[in-house]
């Protein structure tokens, strides 16, 4: 919802590479401008006890910001605010607005972005601005955008922000055609990587190259029931299995190679709960088993289980809730609502 | 699942190898827990109520300068600080009640909307925090220090043509943006149709193929988006345009085995998701009649009926696709707890409970994401608002007390019960509520 992690330091860097920093109210160049403190009240709450220097970049920002001022000063002033909380989304904005009056070459913004970024690239701020930046330079900007975030994804492959600004460059400024190799890389790196698999989602429904789910459903489901049959117990392969036939009901039901990798682990009997559970929603789309498929679910029930039930899908939610206690609930509750007839 | 994978000569992942990490500490506290004697276990799941209270009101009135990178989110922390003392059953002194009420005066815009801090510009997730905060505090001083006029024209500023919301002049749109500016409305009795159009199909389209919801379209579906997507389609009546029997099937999979949620698809748990997560499901309880329409639908064989009928979802599932002005959307929030029945959850609330008084507790005060991390007032709110949540999943109304066997530790553990759409303590939403609602 927020940023959220504070650091336990107490320390502040203020810029970078520095010497020694001369406070503000020393610089010639400022001394036309009267700082304006925080109007915090008399007896503010959550008042934060600043470190002089902040308090006093603050101060001038706030000036600068009042008498809308549109100078280079203000421009460096920005930075020095940003760079003691990169949160400020205030600064962050003025920031945008002197960029445009001032008609920076918006090449530097995007290493000031990416230094900002390296620091602490878990905040909304940078990558928003990241955005503006790249969108304002327009397809030129492109390689540059999929190399920084391949760059953040190397170091956290999970990155929601990186990702975010990834789906967005590709939408806006193209470059799709490597990233579903790119996707294929980072799974074999890591399988489990939710993230990657999302990606792979979003290139397969949204390439221009690739002609859509159903154009690419062929490819994927092998690719995918690989994906499966060498760690079954990977829930992502299995979700993105399920939705590679979104809005196509019926042929997820019907297509063998659905209902084959289910059995295929069921009979393995191990690692088989996102088998179990697909079969599952198989049975309640109208699945029709065979001998083999309730065989399989028979031989997990172990002896306590139970007697006798002529109807699969209550065996299936019964081994569920045996195999996977922390969901009993839920399978208790699939088990009342089962379809009739199946 | 299993430990005799025959497969574990393979080379970890990264993700198997931090999913590792994280179990064998969870486990490890796990175990010491089972082979103490029952009178020390209780100690153990003691809530330290005495130092949460403790660590929050000293921030109340002193945050150190690494604060300052949340010098653009105090209206959080006095959300995160002044809920979590809420859930408590404590109350600020009259002092401290004064002075936030004119402290989050300061970080009013003249225009409407609140600010991260005095002089910034309005943000829709500070004025969240703030407005949570002041029906919080309660009170008629609280409540008239909002300028709902103000507020409104900013709201609607914010509001995009593709359904979205900004989350500043210029800001960024996403879930997060729609829901803070819907409960805001809600809460504050200024929802209408200009605000919620196409708000529907924005979160629609951001509602992923693992079932889940994303921040944006495209994205990766989340605990926190999908709390926010999944509780402003409740809140403008259009719920049951989402794939519910998809969502449920989601979000129950994200409580692992080391009971807690994660936010993610194979990432590790976090104390937090225990409101994000567990709070989409307690939304999902009330929602029964809506998602087993739907599964019945889907199977397009007629369902078995086991009698039930008429949950508390019959008021606000109308009107959302059909007849647009005709849903009464403006009591949803208010019929939602009213009209609760509610039925047996659909997590494992004992589970979660432990998780979060073992893993993400601090006993010096304070909670956390989980066992090696610090405390912070985020998770702290978090996690105490998941433990709320948890206590009370049992209940049929949703302040009558739990029974002492659904409450995890010793009873002192209750918490208050909180509005799950909103996430403010449930007698706070109370009297805030008839207090908007005499307004016009």
């Amino acid at each position: 919802m927020s940023e959220r992690k504070v650091s336990s330091e107490d320390s502040m860097s203020s810029g970078e590479g520095e010497e020694e920093r001369v406070p503000l109210r020393e610089r010639p160049e400022w001394s036309d401008v009267t700082p304006v403190p925080q109007d915090d009240g008399p007896d503010p709450v959550v008042p934060i006890k600043y470190t002089e220097e902040f308090a006093e970049v603050m101060s001038y920002f706030r000036a600068i910001y009042l008498s809308d001022e549109r100078s280079p000063r203000a421009l460096t002033l920005t930075a020095e605010a940003i760079h003691f909380n990169a949160g400020n989304y205030t600064v962050w904005h003025f920031r945008r607005l002197l960029l445009e009056s001032l008609k920076v070459d918006l090449h530097n913004e995007l290493d000031f972005v990416e230094r900002m970024a390296t620091a602490n690239s878990k905040n909304y701020q940078i990558w928003h601005h990241r955005r503006w930046v790249a969108e304002k330079l327009g397809p030129k900007a492109r390689n540059n955008e999929l190399d920084f975030t391949k760059r953040i994804l190397s170091i956290d492959a999970k990155h929601y922000h990186a990702w975010s600004h990834r789906q967005w460059v590709l939408q806006a400024l193209g470059g799709w055609e490597d990233e579903l190799s790119y996707c294929s890389e980072l799974l074999e790196a890591d399988i489990f990587n939710n993230s990657a698999w999302n990606q792979r989602y979003f290139v397969v429904t949204r390439s221009p190259f690739l002609g859509g789910l159903e154009a690419t459903r062929e490819s994927e489901v092998l690719y995918t029931v690989q994906a499966i049959m060498a760690r079954p117990e990977n829930e992502s392969s299995w979700r993105y299995l399920r939705g590679l036939y979104k809005g196509a009901t019926a042929s997820w039901v019907n297509d063998p190679q659905v209902s084959e990798v289910c059995l295929k682990i069921l009979n393995s009997k191990s690692n088989y709960l996102f088998a179990l559970s697909t079969l599952l929603d198989l049975l309640c789309s109208g699945f029709q088993t065979n001998q083999e498929f309730r065989d399989a679910v028979e031989a997990l029930m172990t002896s306590d289980l139970d007697k006798e039930d002529p109807d699969i899908a209550r065996n299936v939610c019964s081994v569920l809730q045996h195999v996977d206690p922390i969901r009993a609930n839920y399978w208790n509750w699939r088990k009342s609502r089962l379809p009739q007839t199946a | 699942m299993d430990p005799s994978n025959p497969r574990s000569s393979i080379i970890p992942t990264v993700t198997e190898r931090d999913q590792w990490m994280v179990e064998s500490q969870v486990f490890e506290i796990y175990k010491v827990l089972s082979t103490i004697p029952q009178n020390a276990q209780s100690l153990m799941l003691e809530l330290q109520r005495h130092n949460h209270i403790s660590y929050l009101t000293k921030s109340l009135s002193h945050l150190p300068s690494s604060f300052s990178i949340l010098d653009a989110n105090r209206p959080w922390l006095c959300y995160w600080i002044i809920h979590s003392i809420a859930l408590l059953g404590e109350s600020l002194d009259y002092q401290l009640q004064h002075n936030a009420i004119h402290f989050l005066n300061r970080c009013q815009d003249p225009n409407g909307g609140y600010a991260g801090g005095p002089g910034q510009m309005p943000h829709l997730a500070t004025t969240y925090a703030a407005v949570n905060v002041l029906i919080t505090l309660g009170g008629h001083k609280a409540f008239t220090s909002i300028n709902r006029d103000k507020l409104y024209g900013f709201l609607r500023r914010m509001k995009q043509p593709n359904g979205g919301f900004r989350m500043h002049d210029e800001g960024e749109i996403d879930a997060r943006a729609c829901y803070t500016a819907i409960s805001v409305a809600s809460v504050l009795n200024i929802l209408d149709d200009k605000l919620i159009q196409n708000v529907g199909d924005y979160i629609l389209s951001c509602q992923t193929y693992e079932g889940g919801i994303a921040g944006e379209p495209g994205a990766e579906a989340h605990g926190g988006y999908t709390f926010c997507g999944l509780a402003a389609m409740v809140l403008i009546g259009e719920v049951n345009r989402l794939d519910l029997p998809r969502l449920v099937d989601w979000v129950v999979f994200r409580q692992g085995k080391e009971c807690g949620f994660q936010g993610r698809t194979n990432k590790l748990v976090d104390g937090c998701y225990s409101f994000w997560q567990g709070g989409a499901i307690a939304l999902l309880q009330r929602l029964y009649s809506v998602v087993e329409e739907q599964m019945a639908e889907a199977s397009q064989i007629s369902p078995k009926s086991d009698g039930t009928s008429g949950d508390a979802t019959c008021h606000f599932t109308h009107g959302g696709t059909g007849e647009p002005g005709f849903s009464d959307f403006k009591n949803i929030g208010y019929n939602f707890i009213n009209e609760w029945r509610a039925r047996d959850p659909l997590f494992h609330s004992i589970a979660l409970q432990q998780y979060i008084l073992l893993c993400s507790q601090e006993q010096e005060g304070g909670l956390r994401d989980k066992p090696g991390k610090r405390r912070d007032h985020y998770h702290t709110c978090y996690c105490l608002s998941g433990l709320s949540l948890c206590q009370y999943s049992w209940s049929k109304n949703p302040d009558s007390p739990p029974l002492p066997k659904v409450v995890l530790g010793p009873y002192s553990n209750l918490l208050e019960p909180i509005h799950p759409l909103y996430n403010i303590v449930l007698e706070r939403y109370r009297e805030a509520h008839e207090f908007f609602f005499a307004q016009s």
